[in-house]
């Protein structure tokens, strides 16, 4: 059985590293975009963004005089330490406490958080000691540091999804699935040995471009590799296995393009591969749970941002390998090698 | 004498279309046995359930008394019709993981001077003739030195050299001992190559037998008067054409 696993594995990762344009279109394209967004964005935000300590999900704007002002973001944190690690890190320009007494945070290197003092103070009482001032000093997150996991993530996704998806109806359409069928090959083997082949490559090629851009833009890195690496080993097996259902029937090319789509597409736009999701709705974050990508990238961010360790991601990683099994049970269920 | 292959009241319906009807037949060990018929007549759904990549509706497929499984799928060689190869994939990286997927294994140095393959075996699969290609496709259905060999029109599209040239080859294959079960639109490929073949038409077989027996059955010792005054001795095409009508098919 492992050679007839390894034999498909072998033959597949040939074709994928000789068809250089798929390769340099790898690769190419997640350093393109992590640069070209950092040169763009220039590590600002646009937006003033202020955390508010507070049980409650919804902001009460009642509360404090300073929380209807406009063009400020408000966002609700129950946990301080995490609240502060984001002011510590520029991706908060201020935390407050309306207490009262209203207290609050803010880092005296972060050029916003200098400005958005002044809109706090213009709004609370002049009286002595109703507004305790704290600072934190840290470096800030830059967005090439807060966009590489996304690009990783969503050149991961892509690549998986399609790489195997579409390479898999192909094989349907083309007739090689059924000469393959008529050798003591099983589909376990044959999706094994995709799979396999799959996450091989896009660990090599999401190694290769971490560490050009890490070296090329001095991007932060709290964590440990070895944990980066489990979580994008456990992110490819998932996604992998999501296109392995998508392809495990479908015979039109056409067709199964519109089906990877219809699930990157939203996957892309809600498991905060481009915006944090931080501050949406209740809703719009349980709904991009149900997404891999959203495991991969809030783990990778911790690992990479916050210095998060191997039981800190546990949750997200037992997620999925939760999702891997029932993806590659449902594939390996309903596989057909014939077109009909 | 060793029933090789057998083939027991094989149904294959499509909504709308009974592909294959009720078809029953048997292959002695070491013969090459053709299927010919019409197009649509079912030749090629009823080789793919005999070869296991189509499930049919109803009946069996024995291999040497056993019904078909694993030692079938290990032991027998399959050129299908239409078979797409991998993209940037050599000649002899195709046939070394062809051959990894059998526990019986040819010598690879044989095969490809078997199948004349020498001078290709850095070549990408789609820099193939049709010819090349066709070569390569057998060398990769004799990888598992099979006892049994399926062709599925092996020869259409080829020019007549390689026609020929292809003809040698399984000449050679049934020399070593294999079973072939050829199927063909070319009554002159069935005729120098098949010591037994059954016509179908409309899912069923309506002949079958040693070419020849056929040919005498039919047509006794006869000779045809063409319109143009020629006169020659009957062969598989006036038969096939007797039986199966002039008319055209899907």
């Amino acid at each position: 059985m492992l050679r007839r696993i390894y034999a498909i594995f072998v033959s597949r990762n040939r074709e994928f590293f000789r068809d250089r344009s798929s390769l340099a279109w790898n690769l190419l394209l997640p350093v393109g975009l992590v640069f070209g967004l950092s040169f763009a964005f220039d590590g600002q935000r646009d937006e003033f963004t202020v955390g508010v300590l507070q049980a409650e999900a919804e902001i009460d704007a009642t509360s404090h005089p300073f929380l209807e002002t406009r063009y400020i973001r408000f966002v609700p944190y129950d946990d301080i330490d995490e609240a502060l690690r984001k002011v510590e890190r520029h991706q908060l320009d201020l935390l407050i406490d309306t207490g009262p007494p209203t207290r609050y945070w803010i880092n005296p290197t972060a050029p916003k958080g200098y400005f958005i003092e002044f809109a706090l103070l213009q709004t609370s009482s002049p009286a002595p000691n109703s507004v305790i001032k704290e600072q934190i000093e840290g470096d800030p997150v830059r967005y090439a540091d807060w966009i590489l996991p996304g690009i990783l993530g969503m050149n991961m996704m892509f690549s998986c999804m399609f790489g195997v998806g579409y390479v898999v109806v192909r094989y349907r359409k083309n007739g090689f699935l059924k000469r393959l069928r008529a050798t003591p090959l099983t589909s376990f083997e044959f999706i094994t040995a995709q799979v396999a082949s799959r996450m091989v490559l896009i660990m090599i090629i999401t190694a290769f471009v971490y560490t050009g851009t890490h070296l090329l833009l001095n991007t932060r890195m709290e964590g440990s590799y070895f944990t980066l690496f489990l979580v994008g080993l456990v992110g490819a097996i998932s996604m992998v296995s999501l296109g392995l259902i998508v392809s495990a029937r479908v015979t039109s090319e056409e067709l199964a393009g519109g089906l990877l789509n219809l699930i990157n597409w939203p996957m892309m736009m809600l498991s905060g591969v481009w915006f944090s999701l931080e501050g949406t709705g209740e809703t719009l974050r349980s709904i991009s749970r149900i997404f891999p990508l959203t495991h991969v990238l809030e783990s990778a961010r911790a690992v990479m941002l916050d210095g998060a360790t191997l039981p800190d991601v546990a949750p997200s990683l037992a997620a999925l390998v939760i999702m891997s099994a029932v993806f590659l049970a449902i594939g390996a269920a309903i596989f057909r090698w014939e077109q009909y | 004498m060793t029933i090789a292959l057998e083939a027991r009241n094989l149904v294959k319906e499509y909504p709308g279309v009974l592909a294959v009807n009720d078809l029953s037949f048997s292959v002695p060990e070491g013969i090459c046995f053709g299927l010919l018929g019409p197009n649509g007549a079912g030749k090629t759904t009823t080789v793919e359930i005999i070869e296991g990549v189509t499930r049919a509706s109803s009946g069996d497929v024995y291999y040497y008394g056993e019904i078909a499984g694993d030692r079938f799928r290990q032991e027998v060689g399959i050129q299908f019709q239409n078979t797409a190869l991998q993209d940037h994939i050599t000649v002899l990286e195709t046939l070394q993981m062809f051959r990894s997927l059998y526990s019986r294994q040819a010598n690879l140095d044989d095969l490809i001077e078997q199948c004349s393959l020498g001078d290709l075996l850095d070549r990408d699969n789609r820099k193939l003739s049709g010819g090349q290609r066709q070569r390569l496709l057998l060398a990769v259905a004799l990888v598992n030195r099979p006892r049994l060999v399926f062709l599925d029109e092996p020869t259409t599209g080829l020019d007549p050299q390689a026609r020929r040239n292809f003809w040698e080859l399984v000449k050679r294959i049934r020399a070593d001992g294999a079973t072939i079960v050829l199927t063909t639109h070319y009554m002159d490929e069935a005729q120098v190559l098949c010591d037994d073949i059954a016509i179908m038409d409309e899912g069923k077989i309506i002949t079958h037998g040693a070419p020849k027996d056929l040919l005498h059955a039919r047509f006794g010792d006869e000779l045809l008067h063409l319109p143009h005054g020629e006169i020659r001795r009957p062969n598989l095409e006036d038969l096939f054409l007797d039986l199966t009508g002039h008319s055209l098919r899907a």
